[in-house]
């Protein structure tokens, strides 16, 4: 019992200290807390992202912070499992008091957090999930997500593909069995019925997340033959699959898009071969063709190379986002009080609609009617450069947000349907390593 | 016997009032004891099985159950109360309970504990695959409920359920403790101690352990349901064999020969899980491996055994 | 399905079962000599992965033939240290006691194994194909196999399999073994300290699930996580046949590999489903296992 009399006693501190905390003016500090992956499988996203959140804030904070406010974070982890997630976002809203989250990485994670957070009234950047669905659903006002959703990213690379590939006959998909594996799968083929309908689908396979093994799933489409194989998987499971086709000739076989390959290509190394079409999240690419000789952009990278002994993959940007977004809204939240402190629900009516530039790829804007962020996307495929002991991305085509994203109050899949082959004719720049 | 068991009840009351009073101080303790009281109503019906010497290596699928009743019909049907949800998720997982018990009874020890972890995930790969209806491994959202058609603002509603877990737990303590002392619950213990002559009175063993499991089954919807409503989700996880294994764990930490080892076992655990998770986000898991190791090794009726064994060196001593 | 397709997913069947049936006989042979659920298991199988792999990156680059050896090199020490030290300071304290304890103090050895696993190798995915890479790729009806996974491992289960029966059978340690599992009184009165050959038992069964690992490492990626999986995949082919039957622990990995590369190529949807949904159909008819015989333990 002795730890329950403790318990109250921490309890009636807490409340007398909260109360203290009521009194206005330019708080202290500006706290973020950070939903991400630091443990089982998403942590390839998840670890990389919290480094480059130290990164960031560290950075900020140098240079006076936001609004002459400092930065202070704090991250729970995504892979504790639904409970202790939820519980743990609730203390550090509640408990914590802080002041915006970054929250999540996995849609299921932010299928929890979202209703959470807006029950809360707290501002929450879905910084990294792309489930389409959370933002076509319902309409929040404290919920934005700071870069685009799963939409624009699968329709970027299936134009990619129709453009460069356009004679392909036969498609098979092998897809991580949860929400991202089947709902990237079912915009791609619902995109790819509307633009190119003589495409016959030979084999949908949806091993389990996490699936150790993938040979018998090479085996049937060595057997199949299919002109392109699609997988929009991530992290060990990408990996592995691309390996253990590789070893058996798969890979040389058909055409593979792997619909967001840019967070392996590091990690595949030589096991990549070339001419593989791999999507990016976005147009994140730490060579990104407009930007890769911007010193800021370019000091960015090294130091976070240094820090953690690899290139920032996509994750990595997208945290640079959320924070470039939530520098953007207090400085506009500033400007609009006057140069006063703006309340919480100030900054919040900033956020919606604001345009941001992100330093590491082209501009985001929050879309006001339904708080979606409107995201670049780049695909290319790829080759082997001097210099580099793994493959780099090469004839990068860069999408315009406001072309392959839905409309917003248009659901993806009805917006999707409607589309005409004419539409992957669009013109697209394209750019060489 | 039952002068020992006069201190932990005691004790019981002081944590429920405990339960009740400290959430009004800090808003996030709220959840955190809605938890905890969801979870020890499962875990009540490991205990429960344990008195008959079995452990339910597969228990997770009525906590999944209950969870997936509650997200099913949100998802199907829509709107919802909070009564509505309870008295489904009782409903669906007795008759589970008794479906599946009317096999299970037949075995015994890790048979037993076998043939439920086999159903349990059974049910577990139907949840994750069976993606149209489930939504895979990302589960199914359950929309906040009313409450005999009261509708709450979210700050209230936590306090709502950790009231509605309150009641529902002191009632379901109280209910297994009486069940335990009962002539029913004597005949469950006889299971552990001498089946045989349980059989030579007459009395039909599988029935008597049907009637714990099916009571441990409800238990367990009951909490599942509880859970479901508190996280908003019900995802395939909550069926997983580690959850299992995770109740298994709480009865054991906190004592499986009484009733309140489930809520002392839990509230220990959870605290572990939110405290170390917060401050040693990459280590829980290592802590609570340790935190059991110690309490198998050293105090083997777990923590409401420690008291005793306190006591009993007491009086030793003197 | 046609015949081409057909001895295709035998194939694939085949070479699933191999790694399937080493880190299942582990646990079986630990459950019919010690009589515990050895929950740790499934971390033994990662360790025994992660370390053979960080063995192979070591040695590869000075001659890629020495990550064979590697590999054995690795499923030893993860089996000698790791299972040593659960058997020694976690078990042993407990025999005599509850089943459960033992099952629950392995249960905690899996908790902390794997949250060791993360603090030791980190997060991100390790891949170490150097075997796999050594060995050249065979061809059936037009389809690529490797041959380390066609050839080599079931040729390395079939010879664990046949040296385990040759063990148990035909040497003296293994009757001494053989003799404890049977009657543990009897075999004490007669001198045998029971406390030995459950610490070898243990160390042989812990070492095959390392081995299962090792072997496993040049396949796939390992990530967080992956031990989780494996135990109850592996306790599902184990309970299925019975616990303790080695010789049913193999046919049964058979069968299942069979039954889900099968599975793959005709209803991919219900992979997941098919070891556990056999597993409860055989123990409902048969509670001791396809191969166990029912005097096994009875109440």
């Amino acid at each position: 019992m002795q730890y329950f009399k403790t318990a109250l006693a921490a309890a009636a501190a807490t409340a007398i200290l909260a109360g203290a905390a009521l009194a206005q003016g330019k708080p202290q500090e500006i706290k973020i807390g950070i939903a991400t992956f630091l443990s089982g499988p998403a942590s390839v996203f998840g670890v990389p992202a919290k480094a480059a959140a130290e990164m960031i804030a560290e950075d900020l904070n140098k240079k006076g912070g936001i609004g002459g406010v400092p930065v202070k974070l704090s991250f729970i982890d995504e892979g504790a499992g639904g409970e202790a997630l939820v519980s743990n976002y609730r203390r550090i809203v509640q408990d914590d008091k802080v002041d915006a989250t970054f929250a999540a990485i996995s849609s299921g994670s932010c299928n929890q957090l979202v209703p959470v957070a807006e029950d809360l009234k707290v501002m929450n950047f879905m910084w990294d999930c792309g489930a389409a669905s959370i933002l076509e659903v319902k309409k929040y006002r404290y919920n934005f997500r700071t870069q685009a959703n799963g939409t624009p990213e699968m329709l970027a690379v299936l134009i990619y593909l129709l453009k460069t590939k356009p004679d392909f006959k036969t498609i098979a998909v092998v897809n991580q069995d949860y929400a991202w594996g089947r709902e990237s799968w079912e915009i791609f083929s619902t995109a790819l019925k509307a633009m190119k309908p003589d495409v016959q689908v030979v084999a949908e396979l949806f091993p389990k997340f996490g699936a150790p093994d993938y040979s018998t799933e090479v085996s049937r489409l060595l057997a199949l033959r299919p002109d392109v194989v699609l997988t929009t998987a991530w992290g060990g499971d990408l990996d592995t699959l691309v390996r253990q086709a590789g070893q058996r000739g798969l890979l040389q076989q058909s055409t593979f898009v792997l619909g967001i390959g840019e967070s392996s290509i590091q990690r595949l190394g030589k096991d990549l071969p070339e001419g593989l079409i791999v999507g990016a999240r976005g147009d994140h690419w730490f060579l990104h063709p407009e930007k890769k000789n911007d010193p800021a952009f370019k000091a960015f990278n090294e130091a976070f190379k240094a820090k953690t002994g690899a290139w920032p993959i996509y994750p990595v940007y997208h945290m640079a986002q959320a924070f470039k977004a939530l520098q953007t809204a207090y400085d506009k939240a500033i400007k609009a009080n006057g140069g006063n402190w703006p309340t919480r629900e100030q900054v919040v009516d900033a956020t919606a609609g604001t345009e941001f530039a992100t330093g590491f790829g082209r501009p985001v804007t929050l879309r006001p009617e339904d708080n979606q962020g409107l995201e670049a996307q780049l695909v290319g495929v790829t080759k082997s450069f001097p210099g580099y002991d793994f493959k780099l991305l090469d004839n990068m085509m860069i999408f315009d947000p406001r072309v392959i994203t839905n409309p917003a109050g248009v659901r993806s899949v009805e917006w999707l349907k409607t589309l005409k082959p004419e539409f992957a004719k669009m013109d697209v720049p394209t750019f060489k390593q | 016997m039952t002068r020992r068991i006069k201190p932990i009840t005691t004790a019981a009351v002081i944590f429920f009032l405990v339960s009740a009073v400290a959430p009004l101080f800090v808003s996030s303790w709220a959840t955190l004891f809605a938890l905890i009281l969801a979870k020890g109503i499962v875990v009540l019906g490991i205990v429960l099985l344990l008195q008959a010497g079995q452990v339910s290596f597969g228990h997770a699928m009525f906590f999944a159950i209950g969870a997936y009743t509650s997200a099913f019909w949100g998802k199907y049907i829509g709107g919802g109360d909070i009564l509505l949800y309870l008295v489904l998720g009782g409903i669906s997982s007795t008759v589970f309970g008794l479906i599946v018990g009317l096999f299970v009874v037949r075995y015994r020890e890790i048979f037993f504990g076998m043939l439920n972890l086999a159903f349990s995930m059974v049910l577990w790969s139907l949840l994750e695959k069976m993606f149209p209806y489930t939504n895979g491994a990302d589960g199914i959202r359950v929309a906040r409920p009313g409450l005999l058609g009261f509708v709450f603002t979210p700050e209230t509603f936590q306090y709502v359920i950790l009231y509605v877990s309150l009641l529902i737990a002191a009632a379901a303590f109280y209910g297994v403790q009486r069940y335990l002392e009962s002539p029913l619950g004597h005949m469950l213990r006889a299971i552990k101690s001498n089946e045989t002559r349980l059989e030579y009175l007459g009395m039909s063993a599988r029935r008597v352990l049907l009637i714990g499991y099916v009571i441990s089954a409800f238990l367990g919807g009951i909490g599942g349901t509880l859970v479901a409503i508190i996280q908003q989700i019900a995802t395939p996880e909550f069926g997983f064999w580690t959850k299992s294994g995770e109740f298994v764990f709480i009865a054991i930490l906190g004592g499986g020969a009484h009733a309140f080892g489930a809520f002392a076992g839990a509230a220990m655990f959870e605290w572990v899980r939110f405290y170390a998770a917060a401050h040693l986000a990459d280590s829980w898991q290592l802590i609570l491996g340790v935190v059991l190791i110690v309490i198998i090794l050293y105090a083997p009726n777990g923590l409401i055994g420690l008291r005793q064994r306190y006591r009993q060196s007491g009086k030793r001593g003197r | 399905m046609n015949s081409t397709l057909a001895i295709l997913a035998v194939l694939d069947g085949i070479s699933y079962a191999a790694l399937v049936f080493l880190v299942s006989v582990g646990l079986s042979l630990i459950f019919g000599v010690l009589r515990v659920v050895n929950v740790a298991h499934g971390s033994l199988y990662a360790f025994g992965a992660y370390l053979a792999a960080t063995f192979s990156i070591k040695v590869a680059p000075l001659s890629p033939w020495l990550t064979y050896p590697a590999l054995l090199a690795a499923s030893v020490v993860i089996g000698v240290v790791c299972g040593g030290f659960i058997e020694r300071f976690l078990l042993r304290p407990l025999y005599g006691r509850d089943d459960v304890l033992q099952l629950l103090i392995t249960f905690a050895a899996f908790m902390i194994m794997d949250n060791l696993q993360r603090l030791i190798w980190g997060v991100q995915p390790i891949f170490a194909a150097e075997p796999l890479k050594l060995l050249p790729n065979v061809t059936v009806f037009g389809v690529n196999y490797t041959s380390y996974q066609v050839i080599l491992l079931p040729g390395v289960a079939l010879m664990t399999l046949f040296g385990l029966r040759y063990f148990l059978r035909h040497t003296l340690a293994g009757a001494v073994i053989m003799a404890v599992t049977e009657d543990r009184e009897a075999s004490t009165s007669i001198g045998i300290d029971a406390r030995r050959v459950y610490f070898v038992t243990f160390i042989i069964g812990a070492s095959l699930a390392a081995l299962g690992g090792a072997l496993a490492s040049p396949t796939t990626s390992l990530v967080p996580g992956m031990g989780a999986d494996m135990i109850v995949l592996s306790f599902a082919v184990a309970a299925t046949a019975g616990l303790g039957q080695i010789e049913g622990t193999a046919l049964t990995a058979l069968m299942i590999g069979l039954t889900r590369a099968f599975v793959i190529y005709l209803q991919p949807e219900f992979e997941v489903l098919v070891p556990y949904l056999l597993m409860v159909l055989v123990l409902l008819v048969r509670p001791y296992g396809l191969f166990g015989a029912t005097q096994v333990r009875k109440i």
